[in-house]
C-alpha cells in the first residue's frame, strides 16, 4: 500500500503523510497491537457499513431491513433509479449541482488564491483586519446568518431563483484563502528577495514564481471547496423555488419530506438518490486522497 | 491598474535608503496587496460584515418583507422582538435542545476523534485505507447519509430488527428521549473524521523522546496516551471543541429531514430551523434574526470560554 503521500513539489516544504511515522521500536517489541487494530477495523465498520448498506438498499427491488438482506444473494435491480429518475430530474439536477459548484471552485482558485498571497507575501494597509475578519468568520456561521442574507439577496437584489444569488454567498471559501496563505508563508524568503534585487516587479513575481509552484495547494483547494457548494442544503433550498434550478441535494430533500410517501419503495428510490448525490463526492475523494491529508488541511485551519 | 505600478515602483529602492513617504504610511509597503485582497475583502463585507450588522438591524425594528423597492415604515421597538423570541417555549426549547445536542456530541467527539487518531498514527498497516474510510462520510452530503440513517434507525429499520425486543417505542426518530441523541451521534459520525485530520496533524508535533522516555520509565500505553498525548494535542482539541460547537449551533438538514421537522413535536428542533420556521415559512424576520442574534453571541461566548479553560497552562 502507498503509504507516504509525496508532493509534487521542490520546494522545502515539510510535508509529511498524515501519520505516517513508523510504530517506534518500543511499541512493536511489546507487541501489543491487536487493540488497536480491533478499534481500527471497528471505526473502519463503523463508518464504511452505512455507504455500503446505501448501495445496497438501492438496488433491492423490495426492503429487506433484517441484517441477512443486507447481504443478499440476488435479486438486484436498478428500478430505484428509474423510480427517483421519474419524479427528480437526476441529470439536471446534477448539472445545477455541477454549475454552482464550479463556479465556487473556480471563484475561490482565483481570487482565493490572490487573497493568500497578498496575505503571506505583501505588506499593505488592511492586512491586519482583513486577517482577524477571516479568523472571526471561522466562529460565526453562515447560517445564522441566513436571514439578512436572505433579505438582500432575494428581496433587495431580486436574485431568488438564479445561479448567481445561490453562488454568491458562497462564492469564496475561507478556509481556502487560509490553505493559501499557508502556502505562501512556507516558501523561502530568499526566493521573493532575489527576485526583487534582480528588480522584478511584485506582479511578476507573482506570476513567475509563485504561481508555478502553487499547483499542489490548488487541489487540496479545489477539493476541500468542493464539499460545501456540492453538498450545501440550506442555501440553495431557501433561494430556488424553481425546480430547474435545483442543485441535486435539494430536489433530493424535497422528494425526502414530500413525495417520498407516495412511492411504492420509497426508501430504495431515496437511497438510489443517495447513490447519485453522494458517488461524485467518494469518487474524488478516494481518487486524490493523497492530496487531502492532514498536513494539508492542519496547516491551512489552524492558520 | 494604478496600483499595480505603485507597487512596482515603490519595492525599487534598495532597503538601505528606506525612507517612509506618505503614501507608504497610507497603503503599506505593497499596494499591490490591496488590489490583490480587494476582491476577498468586499466578499467578506459583502456576506459577512454587512448582514451580520443588518441582522442586529433587523432584530430591533419592526421588520417584514415587502416588494423590492417599496419605501415601507419598519418602526423601532428596542428588544421587543428578544423578549418575544425569549419567552417562546419553541425557542426556548430549541436553545435546550442545541445544549442536550452539544453535551452529547462535543465529548464524544473529542474522545472518538483523539483515540482514532492516536490509533491511527501508530498503525503499521492499512493507514491510507483507513484514513479515507473515516472521510468518507465528512466529504458525503447530509442530505444523502441522512437518507440512509433513515433507513436503518425508522422503525422497521435494522438497527430495530437487531434490537428486537430492546427497540424503543416509539422508534428513535419518533421518540422525544431519543430524537435529539440520535442526531447528536449521527453529527458526531459524519464530522468525525475531519476531527480525526485535525489531531493527525497535531499528533506530529507531540515530540518522540516524551514517548521514548515514558516508555523507558515503563509507563503503560494508557499512561502514555494520558500523559503525553492528551496534554501534547491541547491546541488541536481546543479547536475541534470551537469547530464542534460551531457545527452544532449550524444544525438545520439532520432535523429538518431526519426528524421530519424537528420533531416529534419539537423534541429535536435546532435553533437555526425554528429562524427558518419563524422567519422564512412564517414571515418574521425580525425574530428570526433576534435568534441568530443571540445564537451568533452564545457561540463567541463557548469559544472565548473554551480557549480560556483549554489554553491555560
Amino acid at each position: 500500500m502507498a503509504e507516504i503521500a509525496q508532493r509534487p513539489t521542490g520546494v522545502a516544504v515539510t510535508v509529511e503523510d498524515d501519520g505516517a511515522r513508523p510504530p517506534s521500536k518500543a511499541n512493536s517489541r511489546r507487541g501489543r497491537s491487536w487493540p488497536r487494530a480491533v478499534v481500527l477495523t471497528l471505526g473502519a465498520v463503523a463508518f464504511l457499513f452505512p455507504f455500503y448498506y446505501m448501495v445496497v438498499g438501492s438496488l433491492q427491488k423490495t426492503p429487506d431491513t433484517s441484517l441477512a438482506g443486507a447481504f443478499p444473494t440476488g435479486g438486484l435491480t436498478l428500478d430505484n433509479y428509474t423510480a427517483i429518475n421519474e419524479r427528480v430530474n437526476l441529470l439536471r439536477s446534477l448539472v445545477n449541482s455541477g454549475i454552482f459548484t464550479s463556479v465556487v471552485i473556480l471563484l475561490t482558485l482565483v481570487f482565493g488564491l490572490l487573497a493568500g498571497y497578498a496575505m503571506a507575501r505583501l505588506s499593505f494597509r488592511g492586512k491586519g483586519s482583513l486577517f482577524a475578519t477571516m479568523l472571526l468568520i471561522q466562529v460565526v456561521p453562515f447560517q445564522l446568518l441566513i436571514i439578512p442574507i436572505y433579505v438582500m439577496v432575494v428581496r433587495t437584489y431580486g436574485l431568488g431563483d438564479t445561479y448567481l444569488g445561490m453562488i454568491l454567498p458562497y462564492a469564496i471559501n475561507s478556509t481556502a484563502v487560509f490553505i493559501f496563505r499557508q502556502f505562501f508563508l512556507q516558501l523561502p524568503e530568499d526566493l521573493f528577495s532575489a527576485a526583487r534585487i534582480d528588480g522584478a516587479g511584485e506582479l511578476r513575481i507573482l506570476w513567475s514564481i509563485a504561481l508555478p509552484l502553487v499547483r499542489p495547494a490548488m487541489l487540496t483547494v479545489t477539493l476541500l471547496t468542493f464539499i460545501g457548494p456540492w453538498n450545501e442544503f440550506l442555501w440553495p433550498f431557501l433561494i430556488t423555488k424553481d425546480q430547474d434550478l435545483q442543485p441535486l441535494a435539494v430536489s433530493l430533500a424535497n422528494y425526502i419530506s414530500n413525495i417520498a410517501g407516495r412511492a411504492a419503495n420509497p426508501y430504495g428510490a431515496i437511497l438510489a438518490g443517495s447513490v447519485v448525490l453522494a458517488a461524485p463526492a467518494v469518487a474524488l475523494f478516494v481518487a486524490f486522497q493523497k492530496h487531502f491529508t492532514s498536513s494539508d488541511l492542519g496547516s491551512g485551519v489552524k492558520g | 491598474m494604478t496600483a499595480t505600478t505603485a507597487g512596482e515602483r515603490r519595492t525599487e529602492p534598495p532597503p538601505t535608503r528606506r525612507r517612509t513617504s506618505w503614501w507608504t504610511t497610507l497603503l503599506g509597503r505593497q499596494p499591490l496587496g490591496i488590489a490583490l485582497s480587494a476582491p476577498y475583502a468586499v466578499f467578506l463585507l459583502a456576506v459577512f460584515a454587512y448582514p451580520l450588522g443588518l441582522a442586529v438591524w433587523i432584530s430591533f425594528h419592526d421588520y417584514f418583507f415587502a416588494a423590492p423597492g417599496a419605501d415601507v415604515a419598519r418602526p423601532f421597538v428596542g428588544f421587543d422582538n428578544y423578549t418575544a423570541v425569549l419567552s417562546d417555549p419553541a425557542v426556548r426549547r430549541s436553545f435546550l435542545n442545541v445544549a442536550e445536542f452539544l453535551v452529547i456530541n462535543v465529548p464524544l467527539t473529542v474522545i472518538l476523534a483523539m483515540v482514532l487518531a492516536t490509533a491511527l498514527n501508530a498503525a503499521a498497516r492499512g493507514r491510507t485505507f483507513l484514513r479515507v474510510a473515516y472521510y468518507v462520510p465528512y466529504v458525503s452530503a447530509s442530505v444523502a447519509v441522512v437518507a440512509v440513517w433513515l433507513f436503518l434507525f425508522n422503525s422497521d429499520g435494522m438497527v430495530n430488527h437487531l434490537l428486537g425486543p430492546l427497540a424503543p417505542n416509539p422508534s428513535w426518530l419518533v421518540n422525544s428521549t431519543w430524537a435529539m441523541p440520535v442526531i447528536a451521534i449521527f453529527v458526531t459520525w459524519k464530522q468525525l473524521g475531519f476531527f480525526i485530520l485535525l489531531y493527525l496533524a497535531a499528533l506530529q508535533n507531540v515530540s518522540k523522546e516524551l514517548y521514548e522516555a515514558a516508555s523507558v520509565d515503563g509507563a503503560s500505553t494508557w499512561r502514555q496516551f494520558r500523559d503525553v498525548t492528551v496534554p501534547g494535542v491541547r491546541p488541536a482539541t481546543t479547536l475541534v471543541v470551537i469547530l464542534s460547537t460551531v457545527t452544532g449551533a449550524n444544525l438545520f438538514t439532520e432535523p429538518y429531514l431526519l426528524t421530519n421537522g424537528g420533531g416529534p413535536d419539537g423534541a429535536s428542533a435546532s435553533p437555526v430551523l425554528v429562524m427558518y420556521q419563524r422567519g422564512i415559512e412564517q414571515g418574521n424576520p425580525d425574530l428570526a434574526s433576534a435568534i441568530g442574534v443571540i445564537l451568533v453571541i452564545g457561540v463567541l461566548v463557548i469559544s472565548l470560554i473554551n480557549r480560556q479553560l483549554l489554553e491555560r497552562d
